[in-house]
């Protein structure tokens, strides 16, 4: 980035809830000081304003449904320094990515009445699968101080401090009680991203995986506990399958039960 | 005779939206020939995603419908499963859920009316750049957004995608103490948005009318948020169970979101200026009079004034927020106890955008078998393709890019939620 100007940062939409580019606007007490430091090049949620790239950072939320998808990824990737994607969708196809574990012909014609007025990939896809992406931030949906702390961490050219450890770590540092060892609630704590703030378990929840898998889960170990406290297989296999249904180790886990 | 000259005016992606949305509209001389408004977000397939699962998966896969109104989803779905498995819930519980919902109303309007909506009033591109000459009003439009927030994250756990929402009630309640800690910010948001209703009556509001048929929920005793009867300015009154029997979905080429109709093919209007137009007498006193001296009559049929209702109903969300809070004892039990079985049920919600309808159909085991669900902005489509039509008719005088933002302008009316209408309803009828 050059010295003495800002960097160009924008902001792309795939499939997705908007939900994670909110956690963006929903910086509220940072956003004008984030304005500042940066220019925000492109951001459609936001602004009717479009600068031409090159961008310094792209943020991409959303994942790859439609075949106009790919290209548009690509474009983006060509026209951005740094990709950082954010999200379920972006960093593991999202909840719509079930889609993968069955037929999507029969999925249209469910919902429409035209099916030839749509047009739909059979799967839904990261966008790691799709273009090289320098560096994914997970969660369904992210969250704000993460997302602040890998915007800081690339405007400086260091590295993100986000850490890989399982959500039991999070809960052991906060002093929360666990909801399978006290309650025997299952909980998907232990193969499942920090970064939240273990907010299920604080509700005495168990944990549903919304920042998908952790580095090297011991998925096994863990659906065995699920068996031993009797949860039934097929409530085990929708476990794994919900908002990161097809980061590669969960949908392993889950496949073992079909 | 001379050749009618012909113009077309095009917005290819939609900004200040949520979602992706495009508009083409097609004129001759001074006739509008064309008008649509295309939404393209890519489908999910929410409804046959659904079938298969357990009853109490529902409001945490709806929920990532949209990031903006994730509580219009959750509870219409955990309403639709109470209704299907017999389940009523105590006040208490039912304070909770209005409680929360109030959040949603206010962090979605401010988010919606300030950042999105104000820019084109007021000839900006964005919030950020009308920040530099209004910081203090984008300040206080975050500051007021940060409370909705606030209170989503005290009793849901957390502002986009709350945790805590379950069929039954809730996973655990909050202290008493965690809930009381939200009145000295609901005290402040609640002068914050007195002020917000004055600044959005100074604004110039462009010369256009329509007679609307207005559909919202409505109950004799407050302003509709989680529950009520299905009501239109026309005499429809029914309970929601029967929205199906007076409401469908038309599948047009053009866009990925069905069109929401009534049966006689009639476009309605659902939303902040439908809501207000069918239940003014049951808001509170000071929204009613603030309402009034922002120029508002009882009926508001201009949508470029529904920046002034949004503004209104977060006043009253913030009164209600600060009644609730006030009032709020934990309840004993978090939840009711849910035993499954086979069911139809049916929920419906004011979400910010106005009404949204669940349907789900579960078997013995208290599985999906069908699902449906029908979200604001698929029965705006229609209206808003009308409300363009008479806007650009309006307006033929006005230069291509000033006549192309006041379209935009009119679509951002009805702060549609593009993500929320693609998710598609069943539709059982093929009428081709």
């Amino acid at each position: 980035m050059a010295i003495g100007k800002k960097p160009k940062l924008a902001v792309w939409k795939f499939s997705s809830c908007d939900g994670c580019q909110l956690s963006l606007l929903d910086c509220e007490d940072e956003l004008l000081q984030l304005a500042a430091s940066v220019e925000i090049a492109y951001f459609l949620e936001a602004t009717r304003a479009q600068i031409r790239g090159p961008y310094d950072i792209s943020l991409v939320e959303g994942s790859i449904a439609t075949p106009e998808d790919v290209e548009r990824i690509c474009q983006v990737r060509r026209q951005s320094k740094k990709l950082i994607t954010i999200g379920a969708c972006a960093t593991a196809g999202g909840i719509q990515a079930l889609r993968n574990f069955k037929d999507v012909d029969q999925f249209i014609q469910a919902v429409y009445a035209h099916p030839h007025y749509i047009d739909t990939l059979a799967t839904s896809t990261s966008i790691g699968n799709h273009v090289s992406v320098d560096f994914e931030l997970r969660g369904c949906p992210i969250d704000k101080h993460q997302l602040l702390e890998v915007l800081s961490a690339f405007l400086n050219s260091r590295k993100p401090n986000v850490p890989r450890y399982s959500q039991c770590i999070e809960c052991k540092q906060a002093g929360t009680v666990c909801v399978m060892v006290a309650q025997g609630i299952p909980c998907l704590g232990p193969v499942t991203q920090a970064g939240c703030g273990n907010l299920c378990p604080r509700c005495r929840r168990g944990c549903y995986g919304c920042f998908g898998p952790k580095e090297t889960p011991n998925t096994a170990s863990l659906s065995h506990w699920f068996e031993q406290l009797g949860m039934p297989p097929r409530e085990i296999q929708h476990a794994y399958r919900s908002f990161n249904a097809n980061a590669p180790e969960f949908r392993k886990e889950s496949e073992r039960y079909d | 005779m001379t050749k009618p000259r012909s113009r077309t005016v095009k917005v290819n992606a939609l900004a200040r939206v949520e979602g992706e949305g495009a508009l083409y509209v097609s004129i001759k001389g001074d006739a509008v020939q064309e008008v649509k408004f295309r939404i393209f977000e890519p489908p999910r397939f929410f409804e046959a995603l659904l079938q298969g699962r357990l009853y109490s998966d529902a409001p945490d896969i709806t929920a990532r419908i949209c990031g903006i109104c994730p509580i219009a989803y959750m509870l219409g779905a955990c309403q639709a499963m109470e209704d299907a498995l017999g389940v009523v819930l105590p006040q208490p519980l039912q304070d909770l859920r209005r409680l929360i919902y109030c959040g949603e109303w206010i962090q979605s309007h401010v988010l919606h009316t300030y950042l999105l909506h104000a820019p084109d009033f007021l000839g900006y591109e964005d919030s950020i750049r009308l920040s530099h000459d209004y910081p203090g009003v984008v300040e206080r439009a975050l500051e007021l957004k940060k409370t909705g927030n606030r209170i989503m994250e005290v009793v849901g756990g957390r502002a986009v995608h709350p945790v805590n929402l379950k069929v039954g009630g809730f996973y655990s309640v909050p202290r008493r103490q965690t809930v009381r800690e939200l009145i000295e910010p609901l005290n402040w948001a609640l002068e914050a948005a007195l002020a917000t209703v004055r600044l959005f009556a100074g604004f110039d509001f462009p010369d256009y009318r329509y007679d609307y048929t207005c559909v919202s929920l409505r109950q004799p005793e407050e302003y509709p948020i989680t529950q009520g009867r299905l009501v239109s300015n026309r005499g429809l009154d029914i309970p929601i169970d029967q929205f199906t029997a007076h409401f469908s979905e038309e599948h047009v080429a053009h866009s990925n979101a069905l069109h929401g109709r009534m049966n006689g093919g009639e476009a309605y209007l659902v939303g902040p200026i439908a809501r207000y137009n069918n239940n003014f007498d049951t808001l509170s006193e000071l929204a009613r009079q603030s309402a009034r001296e922002a120029g508002l009559e009882p009926v508001c049929d201009n949508p470029f004034q529904s920046i002034i209702v949004r503004a209104v109903e977060t006043l009253y969300a913030c009164e209600e927020a600060l009644r609730l809070a006030n009032a709020y004892e934990e309840p004993d039990a978090a939840a009711v106890e849910i035993v499954p079985h086979a069911g139809e049920g049916h929920g419906c919600t004011e979400a910010p955008r106005g009404i949204c309808y669940h349907r789900y159909r579960l078997d013995e085991a208290g599985r999906i078998v069908e699902a449906q669900i029908v979200p604001p902005t698929s029965q705006n489509q229609k209206q808003i393709e009308r409300d363009l039509w008479g806007v650009v008719e309006k307006n033929l005088d006005l230069a291509e890019d000033k006549l192309k933002w006041r379209c935009e302008q009119t679509i951002r009316n009805y702060d549609p939620c593009i993500s929320c209408a693609t998710h598609f309803l069943k539709l059982t009828l093929d009428r081709s």
